[in-house]
């Protein structure tokens, strides 16, 4: 155990080392939440006015649900970095010595939570600029802890997409034909009570809206119940997902 | 036992049916340096993936200093160094955090991980670029580097796959040289599989040849060029490679003929001696000989003789060999 956090650790810095040193990946990572934060903002700055909706700013709205929708990116994403490092022989190098298997999982995944959490505040400064109110401590925390649990789950299924596949290619096309509509199917843009039935259905059972609901509560301080129960659901599906890395990596050692 | 490295009748299948090994065996003694030669696709990779439990074998058994590679695997990574083939190292980390992280998983303890560090990154010569992103290196420091990760941890085995290729000549010059010194510094075995034949002749206190997931032939690089004795002589005939053989044979001193295409290689016991002899036996029969040229007998020769073709490696420089 002491072993599985010390290596955790070391990898989790080698990880944030790189981050750092590539500013311009966070720069990138920002460029998407700042437009749909501004050009959905100014949109459907109206759509307000519709009855359902838990506040009269959309800004205000629109905040938490970019902020989870750029953690979910920012996660499913992650699997990239592996790839690369399954192409340069990095992680052989690795498996040929004790560190502790899961490990190289958990580095990876800790470091997108903790990448998503720097961007989230920026995204809460951005927000707060445009208008949108600061939310309280409790709701800064509670936003900030859905963020980094999607993350954390997306992170952990990219991560097993890219032992078992190993093309970037293959990850490239996942993530954008399920990233989109999994933001679409949820209260990202819009009220669930304004959503077409079957898309409210479908939404119960998205990750994605799971997180938003948690963190709009969360910032708006409006529902405390909503936050707690979407957070458990989104530990269970981060749980699973880790379990389903664990079982890719188990996997990409039998196939070497 | 004085086995660093025991190997009995390895074998692997690939999915798909590629059989990589078909019964590879060898032994290594503590501080050898052990020579895998072969062309791409003979097995060499395959066994050291094995050896240091990157992959599983199909049958067979093997030992890394006392410890069973298959049962007990956790063993075996401490007491090894694996340099893989092609990079392996972090490019957007400095050399001293890609020999500090790769310390830490060998389990180097903490108290001595910062002066083990700096001694290796001077063993390898890399104080100037320790804090250089590896981005940055060219890429014999980039080996160098990896040689280093290879022995942080002091380990009792080394295995260095194809540590040389990709090097341009002089680079692999170069790092030959701190190869050699890896016997005279350091008490490390070493299991180095190579497609260069004078990198095994050079560095190798033993090899094996292998081809087609078989052992073809092991021994020392002398003794395996002695059991050929003799000079060679090496003769393009055009198309009438077999006849020209045919003729040869009986020669009073060849040895032997073998035909490899438009090339006959002519093994004969004294090389000045025997070249008018051959030019004669040649010219009698009507064959014309373009070239002909006399070479000591070489690894390359020796691989001729056991696996029936010349050395051909694909992107090697067959001719590696030949002094």
């Amino acid at each position: 155990m002491i072993y599985f956090l010390a290596d955790t650790w070391h990898l989790m810095l080698r990880h944030l080392r790189a981050t750092i040193r590539l500013p311009i990946w966070i720069a990138m990572a920002l460029i998407q939440p700042v437009i749909w934060l501004t050009l959905f903002g100014q949109l459907f700055r109206r759509v307000v006015d519709l009855p359902g909706f838990e506040t009269g700013s959309y800004i205000e709205f629109l905040a938490p649900g970019v902020l989870i929708m750029t953690a979910m990116f920012g996660g499913a994403w992650s699997g990239m970095g592996l790839i690369d490092d399954l192409h340069h022989n990095v992680v052989d190098r690795m498996l040929a010595t004790p560190v502790h298997r899961a490990a190289v999982i958990a580095a990876r995944v800790l470091h997108a939570s903790i990448t998503v959490i720097v961007q989230s505040i920026i995204v809460l400064l951005l927000a707060l600029a445009l208008g949108a109110g600061w939310p309280s401590v409790a709701g800064t925390i509670g936003v900030l802890l859905a963020a980094a649990l999607v993350t954390a789950g997306f992170a952990a299924m990219s991560t097993g997409i890219a032992l078992l596949t190993r093309r970037e290619e293959t990850m490239i096309a996942v993530v954008n034909f399920f990233g989109l509509p999994l933001a679409f199917l949820s209260a990202t843009f819009m009220s669930a009570q304004l959503m077409p039935e079957w898309m409210q259905t479908a939404s119960k059972f998205n990750p994605v809206n799971w997180a938003v609901s948690a963190a709009r509560h969360a910032v708006l301080g409006t529902d405390e119940s909503a936050v707690w129960i979407n957070s458990g659901l989104l530990l269970i599906f981060t749980v699973v997902m880790v379990m389903f890395a664990t079982m890719a990596c188990r996997v990409y050692r039998r196939s070497a | 036992m004085s086995d660093a490295i025991l190997v009995e009748n390895l074998t692997k299948t690939y999915k798909g049916g590629v059989k990589a090994l078909q019964g590879v065996s060898f032994r290594v003694e503590q501080g050898e340096i052990f020579g895998l030669l072969g062309p791409n696709g003979a097995g060499k990779s395959t066994t050291v993936r094995i050896l240091s439990t990157l992959t599983r074998a199909d049958g067979g058994r093997a030992e890394i200093a006392g410890h069973d590679v298959m049962r007990d695997p956790a063993a075996v990574r401490r007491a090894i160094g694996y340099v893989a083939q092609s990079t392996g190292v972090d490019r957007w980390a400095t050399g001293r955090e890609n020999l500090t992280l790769q310390a830490q998983m060998l389990r180097v303890s903490s108290h001595i991980l910062r002066d083990r560090v700096a001694e290796m990154l001077a063993w390898v010569d890399l104080n100037e670029a320790a804090d250089k992103l590896v981005n940055t290196y060219s890429g014999g420091m980039k080996r160098r580097l990896e040689i280093a990760m290879g022995l942080v941890n002091e380990p009792k085995v080394l295995f260095l796959d194809e540590p040389t290729t990709g090097l341009d000549p002089e680079t692999r010059r170069a790092l030959w040289l701190d190869l050699k010194r890896l016997r005279t510094e350091r008490n490390v075995t070493v299991l180095l599989t190579t497609h260069y034949l004078e990198e095994a002749d050079t560095l190798c206190d033993r090899l094996s040849i292998v081809d087609h997931g078989r052992v073809v032939v092991e021994g020392t690089p002398d003794s395996l060029k002695a059991d050929i004795a003799g000079d060679t002589i090496t003769v393009d005939v055009g198309e009438a490679a077999a006849k020209a053989c045919e003729i040869l044979t009986p020669v009073d001193g060849v040895n032997e003929a073998i035909p490899d295409g438009a090339l006959v290689t002519v093994r004969v016991r004294d090389g000045a001696t025997a070249v008018p002899v051959v030019a004669a036996a040649l010219s009698q029969a009507g064959i014309s000989a373009h070239t002909m040229t006399v070479g000591r007998a070489s690894l390359d020769d020796v691989y001729l003789k056991h696996t029936g073709h010349h050395y051909d490696a694909g992107n090697a420089s067959a001719a590696g060999g030949k002094p």
